[in-house]
């Protein structure tokens, strides 16, 4: 099978989820929308041994040939692992949703069709080998993360949230779209695969550090690194299952993906090892510090996950560093990257669902009125307790293993001697320690300031109580793969981690068991990661038991002062400056647009038809004028006299007509009777139209012009007269290649079955014109009907969606 | 400003059929003499627009009893369907067919596939129009 199809899967399914949100009422669509994860898991599971392996499958779907572009399915370690999560975790956030979303009251068929478009889209990115298909796929998450931030449409917070992660993420989206275009160019291939295997040849283009910055940007936009992270805490807004499975566990993640994907092209490069390691370390102290500030339980998770993923983004640079050295110490910290990934995942994962939980149980989600839970909701303290705990890096949990391996890769940059590491390596150490600080002090902060204490005197919106058992299996799942990783990383390691390492890193390796990584919780008491968590358990310790003195310092930092405002300020800028430009040539008056493309037509024609020295006048091919012409010329000159003197509308109106007729009556001279006869019957229509339409028209004026207006006109209306004349005469005086009436004539009847090759070629020859006519009608006849049935131009003239 | 118009009214009924089957026969013309669906469209909206004149809207909208906009659609559903239907046949979009066949009453015709499409280019003409008429006149 194919199973570049499998992708599309979760799409075509969604194609059905409205119908049996319609049909089937009383079963909870989200039990059919489970079955495409589960499916598309254990079928992807089968992979495993051939990743294992260091092997690789490969299935291909051509789209646009010509242009090199295809759907390609390229499943290797890498690839894999994000497709496990992927479809793995999708599994058990929608068993979760089925339990948190209302059947009857919320509108899960927008809801599933959203999230398998993701699905499919977030499969495309991470198995995409060709980069323009993996760029469709990225913009694609984009735009099914904007609707699924924005579920709750009525609400305005949700509706900014969306739009801010739009704007970010798209920004990211493009830059990335030129960073690929410039690859392609680099390494003349779309492929991923081919372009690693020129990579080489790259190093020193004009293009590669430019390429190299527009992927670093797109990565950092998605993975909401610093200053890009503002968008991830306003995408909360959407309902804590989305929170759970896009903006933690899978499309945050795509950067980091991509990051991964292509360090094989860029890691020699001194710009991407300070870029992905400084920005993604930077990212990391910033979420952490900011986390301890919220309130509020989801926040508090999003700045934690903007710091998580600032932890793996620097060791992913780190990793880097094994391109340039051979001591083993460097090929450490892309181990710890995908091992972190796939902690965070469960961790977070189990965290958001709480989250979700106490919202729902409770009714609310501020940290200052929730309290005392522990009693009440036992399993879903446990579950905190554990996710909590992985995140803060304590033993038995898999966070413990993965945060000492970050330290000590961390360590280790100080002994790179490259790129000027030896006089700043000494900060990543000391950076690490103080961010993890933090992170302790919030993981401890969202669990026991939720769960332990007393209960507050304000009683909650809700009277709290577990969770139903449905809701809480999926966490459940999560927290015990917290607790088992623990106990045996190595086995996963094999699984899962060295082949992906294997993929990153595809030249140093030949076999993912060449990757001589064990790890272990404990490297004896010299081991000095051991003493760097030790001293930060203790500092960390005393930080969250004197909390409530010194969280006030945060209140220092001006408001004004935040990216956020900046990203307000610019949002409001453009939006003033842009209306500003607008209006200063949009007038509002139909008279003024005229002028500007009459003026231009006339300039631009006229001005191309001298300087490519086009105008001839060739009188041996004219048609001799004979009297019927002249007196219809005569006609038509005074009708349209008449419609410039004309007084009154009306007289102009039927002026009008006359200069339509008289037109008609030259086609029939000329022998076009189809012309003839529709300019006729047109003529007739729009006298009539303008008749009906005539009491609602204000009594002619001359709205205000001036001698000067009018002089302007004149010559702007002589202006497109004559070069309309003198474009018809050069065009009839010469043919610089032959005309294609003769083609028309020696096929109408053999290749088009007619006579008429006026309406043959409105049929058949260029019948996508017509079609797209009749559309154009179509939607003219509409809008008549809209603006003159619902009025909607006068009423709602002061709304703006976006306030 | 209700006039004794008891002549234009008298005529119209006649003249009325009279249009409207010059238009078809016009539109079935098309592909050989002049005309087709688009001036078929027109003629048709033309007697339409008669009718108003010489009757009020109202009894224009009773004698004549369809949705235009409805008529629209379908008419670009025809359009959009013929030219889609070729890709079933493993022809390029909008591919036409047409071979000569013999009928009853007619004898030998020949029948094209852009006749169907024509139909809808005339129902669009004669739906749109129709519809800004009704709305630009019904908008008292």
């Amino acid at each position: 099978m194919n199973f570049v199809l499998l992708i599309f899967l979760p799409i075509v399914a969604a194609l059905v989820v409205p119908l049996l949100f319609r049909k089937l009422k009383a079963i909870h669509t989200g039990w059919f929308v489970l079955l495409v994860p589960i499916v598309l898991f254990i079928y992807y599971i089968g992979f495993i041994k051939t990743t294992m392996d260091g092997g690789h499958a490969i299935a291909e779907l051509q789209w646009i040939p010509s242009l090199g572009i295809s759907f390609v399915s390229y499943i290797d370690g890498l690839s894999l692992l994000f497709t496990l999560l992927i479809t793995g975790i999708g599994s058990l956030v929608v068993l979760y949703s089925i339990f948190y979303l209302d059947k009857n009251r919320e509108k899960l068929n927008n809801f599933y069709v959203y999230l398998l478009i993701f699905m499919s889209a977030m499969l495309g990115v991470v198995q995409s080998d060709n980069v323009i298909s993996l760029y469709l796929f990225w913009e694609l998450t984009s735009i099914s993360s904007f609707l699924l931030i924005g579920y709750w449409n009525t609400r305005d917070r949700s509706r900014f949230g969306a739009l801010k992660s739009m704007m970010i993420t798209v920004f990211g989206g493009l830059m990335l779209l030129g960073g690929f275009i410039l690859l392609g160019i680099m390494g003349d291939t779309f492929s991923i695969r081919e372009l690693i295997a020129n990579a080489s040849t790259f190093v020193g283009h004009e293009f590669f550090t430019l390429a190299l910055v527009l992927v670093l940007l797109g990565a950092f936009t998605k993975s909401a690194q610093f200053p890009f992270h503002i968008w991830l805490p306003d995408a909360m807004e959407a309902p804590t299952p989305v929170s759970a499975y896009l903006h933690s566990a899978t499309m945050v993640k795509a950067g980091l993906y991509l990051v991964a994907r292509f360090t094989p092209i860029f890691a020699v490069s001194e710009v991407w090892i300070w870029l992905v390691t400084g920005i993604g370390l930077l990212t990391l102290f910033c979420g952490s510090l900011f986390a301890v500030k919220q309130t509020d339980l989801k926040a508090i998770l999003a700045f934690s996950t903007v710091s998580q993923l600032g932890l793996i983004m620097s060791l992913l640079g780190a990793g880097a560093l094994a391109y340039h050295s051979d001591d083993a110490i460097f090929k450490f910290a892309t181990f710890a990257a995908i091992f972190h990934l796939i902690n965070h995942a469960t961790f977070k994962g189990s965290l958001f669902m709480i989250a979700g939980i106490v919202d729902h149980e409770t009714g609310t989600r501020d940290i200052r009125k929730l309290g005392g839970l522990m009693s009440i909701m036992p399993v879903s303290f446990t579950v905190a307790f554990i996710g909590s705990m992985s995140m803060a890096g304590l033993p038995p949990f898999s966070g413990f293993l993965s945060k000492e391996m970050f330290l000590q890769s961390m360590l280790a940059i100080r002994h790179f001697e490259l790129f000027n590491f030896a006089t700043w390596g000494i900060l990543f150490p000391v950076i690490a320690w103080i961010a993890s600080v933090f992170t302790f002090v919030y993981s401890f902060y969202f669990v026991f300031k939720t769960f332990a204490g007393r209960q507050k005197s304000e009683p909650l919106p809700n009277k709290p109580h577990e969770a139903p058992s449905g809701m809480l299996v999926s966490p459940v799942i999560l927290a015990s793969l917290v607790v088992v990783i623990f106990f045996i990383p190595n086995i996963i390691g094999k699984w899962f981690v060295k082949p992906a390492v294997m993929a990153i890193q595809p030249g140093l390796y030949s076999h993912p068991s060449d990757v001589k990584v064990d790890v272990a919780a404990w490297h004896g008491f010299a081991a000095p990661e051991l003493w760097m968590t030790v001293s930060l358990v203790g500092v960390g310790f005393i930080l969250f038991l004197t909390m409530a003195r010194w969280q006030k310092l945060y209140d220092i930092h001006p408001e004004y002062m935040s990216l956020n405002a900046l990203y307000d300020s610019a949002m409001l800028f453009s939006e003033g400056g842009m209306n500003r430009i607008s209006r200063f040539y949009m007038t509002g008056l139909i008279r003024t647009y005229l002028i500007y493309m009459f003026a231009f037509i006339a300039a631009i024609t006229a001005a191309t038809l001298f300087i490519k020295e086009a105008f001839v006048v060739d009188m041996e091919s004219f048609t001799p004028i004979n009297l019927y012409g002249i007196l219809n010329a005569i006609v038509l000159v005074i009708a349209v006299s008449m419609v410039l003197l004309a007084k009154t509308r009306l007289s102009a109106i039927i002026a009008l007509g006359g200069v339509g007729y008289s037109v008609a009556l030259f086609f029939v001279i000329f022998k076009a009777p189809d012309l003839a006869l529709t300019q006729l019957v047109i003529e007739t229509i729009s006298v009539a139209l303008f008749l009906l339409a005539f009491k609602h028209l204000p009594s002619l004026s001359n709205h205000g012009l001036t001698k000067r207006n009018k002089l302007g006109n004149l010559i702007i209306a002589a202006g497109v007269g004559i070069t309309v004349t003198l474009v018809a005469l050069s065009a009839h005086s010469q043919k610089l290649i032959p005309s294609i009436s003769q083609y028309y004539k020696d096929t109408v009847a053999t290749e088009a079955g007619g006579g008429n090759i006026v309406n043959v070629i409105l049929v058949d020859y260029r019948g996508f014109d017509t079609l797209f006519e009749i559309a154009v009608l179509s939607i003219a006849g509409i809008a008549v009907l809209a603006m003159i049935r619902l009025k909607l131009s006068r009423k709602e003239e002061s709304t703006d969606e976006n306030k | 400003m209700k006039t004794n118009d008891v002549i234009l009214q008298t005529t119209t009924k006649l003249v009325f059929f009279i249009i409207f089957l010059f238009s078809i026969h016009i539109f079935f013309a098309g592909h050989y003499t002049p005309g087709g669906g688009f001036v078929g469209g027109l003629l048709t909206t033309g007697a339409i627009v008669l009718l108003l004149l010489a009757f009020d809207l109202k009894t224009v909208q009773k004698a004549l009893p369809f949705n235009f906009t409805i008529v629209t659609g379908i008419g670009l559903l025809l359009a959009l369907g013929t030219a889609a239907g070729s890709i079933f046949f493993n022809v390029p979009f909008f591919t036409h067919a047409f071979d000569d066949f013999t009928l009853p009453l007619f004898g030998t015709t020949s029948l094209h596939t852009a006749m169907i499409f024509d139909a809808g280019v005339y129902l669009v003409v004669v739906g749109a129009a129709v519809t800004m008429i009704q709305t630009i006149g019904g908008d008292a």
